[in-house]
């Protein structure tokens, strides 16, 4: 699928450490739209891709674009590559007063999911977030959202930001399940070096946030939502009725994903340039040596890292446990034929152990996280990742085509 | 080109020393003087030339005894004058001392600000025991709060050297570098050699070269020795053959010495070099006196072949009903600090069982403090904390003083039961509580959260009398995880599988070796 980035925000949220850029005095719009619709059809070339599944306009904030940059881009997706009827095309949108009419024009230019940076339903925090709407901007938005795409929107709401108390954070996710569509995201805030939060944080200006309580709330909240009928897909993404991300899906599934635009990330085997090896690619960052490169070269690509086997299979482990289903056996076979899940993990003690604990299950269907493992993850991966290097290296070698 | 040492006369070589307190110039003053005599390239910036380790360059400390030879014309005459650098810092006295069996005479080189501080006295009296002249040398007379005459007079009072005798330098701006090589020509005699007598050689330091072997730094007193001589050393009656003979230019190459640990940066230093030069990991235990036992009974004393023993590792202390009394080493310790922090420093060795046993002013407003520590009160952050109380201005040396009387008791440290072999300690009963406490405290903060609870306890025989508890993690999972965001989380997640691989698993507990580092700093001061 497709991923084109709009790096451009009106301010920078305090917790924000993302390739994004604050434009005074306007954007020249009409050459970034040139160059993204130029850079996408040169990796489209190159990655020899012939259909695109999806596509999630991202950033920035995509929604300060004009829908015209959003129609062209997709337009010329439409004619380097197959673009079914029904992909889907995510646009992510902050809140604003005004909703309606721009949302609408965004309809019209092809976007069919919209995803909405609410983060809070508290003006406090909204405001310690360094965000640009009110909690009543946010609902008037979600609501209009919901007239144009219906089931077809998603919200974030963070948690365990400083100074928050459990009862008032599950009261936020309470009243938004009153107003949510069917997909809801629950992002711990993670405090990066750099960001203006996290130097308040230094200073003492402002509390630090508490890991415990953070705990407690992503364990109260999921469990809200599975009482609601959200089913939790992924570790911070639940879905009602079926509305997942496929875009997301993508990159817990180690699909192949075109990254366009100041910064974009993709991953992909560069068949069209007569490429094997899956690569991690990553956009030139500033945008307009970005849109130099672009214009020069027809993509503005920094760097191209090989993946080799090993690491291929590392990501498909540690991204693959992220969701509920898993990794199953006919999914781990894809990227490798010849040792089964069973062959990597069934006899080492300690993945034993983490199996008897009940974090973890390995069974006909595949290796997955049990509800509890899902929360600590990343120690499980401690082990399985060792692990996986281990079974790896000892591998029988496999034999050589046609000998 | 190589000198033909054979024909060098032993009346123009002169071996001698830099000696003098933490940071005050030696290692400067060593590179002045390997520039003046072409050893070195002048027109390159050399800092520090003899300090070939990487942890010395890091932390900018010497840490291992260097040795050069240099070339120099002085009135008409070519002679040869072997210089080893020496440490500063207490924790290598010993380095010092054996450096000085070596030489004949040694360059004190005092701050012209700070003037004399613990290690000027404790180097001064090594090199006078040894009968070594001694020539003051007062550096860094360029900067601004310089008080050479000062200097000079605190010289004269507290070593009876005249200070006219005195030569005042810059070693980093290079002023008035020539006197003191004029100094150690004029001042410093000749080795007594006796070439026709037989072999006799101190081996000062030795380096493992991973192409020829071992390289022996040897100074000789009698005899000559040449390629394909086969020598004895008179400690362990092995013969040698000689592979090489020469001159040192050094190269630094690692060594494995087995040290007892004076402090906790010489233990650092240690463990980053072992770290450094073998990539290994290594795991501490908490640094430890040498206490002793008087056995009770003559049953023990004919099972353990003595009256006394000396306990060297914790595990193996001896329980109470086999003990008539134990002993702890002690030593006397010199103090000198501006007056105005000598309260608050005599409360510190109050707190640290040290009884006062002299007191007196060097100056106006210094005073020089001795007082009678048990070892172990010293041994981990005694020195930090000294520093720290006075904002860094008193220094402090020590030496050995006996053993005296004590209550001691092993306290076990305990990770969910399991008791960690390496953080055993004996410690006086007075201090077992807050010894303990620290301990728990320190490796709560150090300890990684782990997917259960860990129970810190710190105990003497079955009873508890420290604890602190590790929560287990209830969520340990990266919030967003898209495209942008996965390469990143794969270095991260194989760059902690890898550091997991090196840390210890006591139980089921993992633990870091950095952890029993941490457990021996203390911020505070007790």
């Amino acid at each position: 699928m497709s991923q084109p980035l709009w790096p451009y925000c009106e301010k920078r949220c305090s917790y924000c450490n993302f390739n994004k850029y604050v434009v005074r005095g306007g954007v020249d719009e009409a050459a970034l739209r040139r160059c993204l619709v130029t850079e996408a059809r040169t990796l489209l070339e190159l990655s020899g891709v012939r259909r695109v599944e999806s596509v999630f306009f991202g950033g920035g904030t995509p929604s300060l674009a004009s829908p015209h940059t959003v129609a062209a881009l997709l337009e010329a997706v439409a004619q380097a590559a197959h673009l079914p009827a029904d992909v889907e095309v995510t646009l992510e949108a902050n809140p604003t007063s005004a909703p309606g009419p721009r949302l609408a024009e965004f309809g019209a230019a092809g976007v069919n999911r919209l995803s909405i940076g609410l983060q809070s339903l508290d003006d406090a925090e909204l405001q310690l977030l360094g965000r640009t709407h009110s909690a009543r901007d946010a609902l008037r938005t979600l609501a209009a959202a919901r007239r144009l795409f219906p089931g077809r929107v998603s919200v974030d709401l963070m948690l365990g930001l400083p100074g928050q108390q459990l009862g008032p954070w599950l009261g936020q996710l309470q009243e938004l399940l009153r107003h949510c569509d069917d997909h809801l995201s629950l992002y711990q805030l993670s405090l990066e070096r750099g960001t203006a939060l996290f130097a308040r944080v230094q200073r003492r200006a402002v509390p630090g946030p508490d890991p415990e309580l953070a705990a407690e709330m992503y364990a109260e909240g999921r469990a809200l939502l599975r009482a609601a009928g959200f089913r939790q897909y992924e570790v911070s993404n639940f879905a009602r009725h079926g509305a997942l991300s496929t875009h997301n899906w993508t990159y817990w599934q180690c699909g192949q994903y075109l990254g366009v635009g100041p910064g974009a990330h993709g991953r992909f085997v560069p068949h069209g340039a007569g490429g094997h090896t899956r690569e991690a690619r990553i956009q030139t960052l500033e945008p307009d040596n970005w849109m130099k490169e672009v214009t020069l070269f027809g993509h503005g690509t920094r760097k191209r890292v090989p993946l080799d086997e090993l690491e291929l299979l590392e990501e498909v482990l540690a991204m693959g446990l992220r969701t509920d289903v898993g990794i199953t056996h006919q999914h781990w076979q894809q990227f490798e034929p010849q040792l089964t899940l069973w062959d990597v993990f069934g006899a080492s003690a300690e993945v034993t152990g983490l199996r008897e604990r009940g974090l973890l299950l390995l069974d006909h269907r595949g290796l997955r996280c049990s509800w509890e493992g899902l929360a600590v993850l990343d120690s499980l991966l401690l082990t399985l990742l060792p692990q996986l290097q281990e079974a790896w290296q000892q591998r029988s070698p496999t034999p050589v085509p046609g000998g | 080109e190589k000198p033909d040492m054979s024909k060098f006369p032993v009346e123009d070589t002169r071996n001698f020393s830099i000696i003098a307190h933490v940071d005050h110039g030696k290692s400067t003053l060593a590179d002045r003087l390997l520039e003046l005599t072409g050893t070195i390239d002048k027109t390159k910036n050399n800092k520090q030339v003899l300090d070939k380790l990487q942890v010395e360059r890091e932390r900018g400390i010497t840490v291992k005894a260097q040795t050069a030879s240099l070339f120099y014309n002085f009135e008409g005459k070519q002679y040869l004058l072997n210089l080893i650098d020496t440490p500063g810092h207490v924790d290598f006295s010993y380095e010092v001392s054996r450096s000085l069996s070596a030489c004949q005479g040694v360059l004190l080189v005092v701050d012209a600000n700070e003037g004399i501080q613990a290690q000027t006295v404790a180097n001064f009296f090594l090199a006078f025991e040894a009968q070594l002249s001694v020539i003051p040398v007062i550096n860094k007379i360029d900067l601004k709060n310089a008080d050479p005459g000062r200097v000079e007079k605190q010289i004269e009072k507290v070593f009876d050297i005249p200070s006219d005798e005195c030569i005042k330098i810059s070693a980093k701006l290079g002023t008035n570098i020539e006197s003191v090589l004029q100094a150690v020509i004029e001042r410093i005699p000749p080795p007594k050699v006796h070439r026709k007598n037989p072999l006799r050689a101190l081996v000062f330091d030795s380096t493992f070269d991973q192409y020829r072997g071992v390289v022996a730094n040897v100074a000789l007193f009698d005899g000559v020795v040449s390629k394909g001589d086969k020598i004895v050393s008179a400690h362990t009656q092995k013969t040698y053959e000689v592979n090489e003979v020469g001159v040192l230019i050094p190269n630094e190459q690692p060594t494995l010495k087995l040290l007892g640990f004076l402090g906790l940066l010489h233990m650092e230093v240690f463990n980053q070099r072992l770290e450094q030069e073998y990539n290994t990991s290594v795991i501490l235990t908490t640094p430890t006196v040498p206490y002793k036992a008087v056995l009770a009974s003559a049953k023990l004393i004919k099972e353990y072949r003595e009256k006394e023993i000396t306990i060297i590792n914790p595990a193996q202390f001896p329980d109470k009903s086999k003990v008539a009394e134990y002993l702890e080493p002690v030593v006397l310790g010199t103090i000198i600090t501006p007056d105005e922090y000598t309260g608050k420093i005599m409360a510190l060795c109050q707190a640290r069982r040290a009884v006062q046993k002299h007191l007196m002013f060097i100056d106006q407003n210094r005073v020089m403090l001795k007082y009678l520590f048990p070892l172990n009160e010293i041994v981990v952050d005694f020195y930090d904390s000294l520093k720290s109380l006075s904002s860094g201005y008193a220094s402090f040396d020590y030496e050995d003083a006996g053993y005296q009387t004590a209550d001691l008791v092993k306290m076990d440290i305990l990770l969910n039961g399991n008791i960690v072999e390496e953080l055993v300690t004996v410690v006086h009963k007075e201090k077992a509580h807050s010894v303990g406490k620290t301990i728990c405290e320190r490796l709560k903060d150090s300890l990684p959260r782990q997917l259960f609870e860990i129970a810190i306890q710190a105990a003497i025989g079955s009873k508890i009398v420290a604890r602190e508890t590790v929560k287990a993690y209830r969520k340990n999972v990266l919030a967003k995880c898209y495209g942008g965001d996965i390469t990143r989380k794969m270095k991260l997640l194989k760059r902690q599988a890898e550091g997991k691989k090196k840390l210890r698993k006591i139980g089921n507990i993992e633990v870091p070796k950095d952890a029993f580092i941490k457990v021996l700093k203390t911020q505070s001061n007790k």
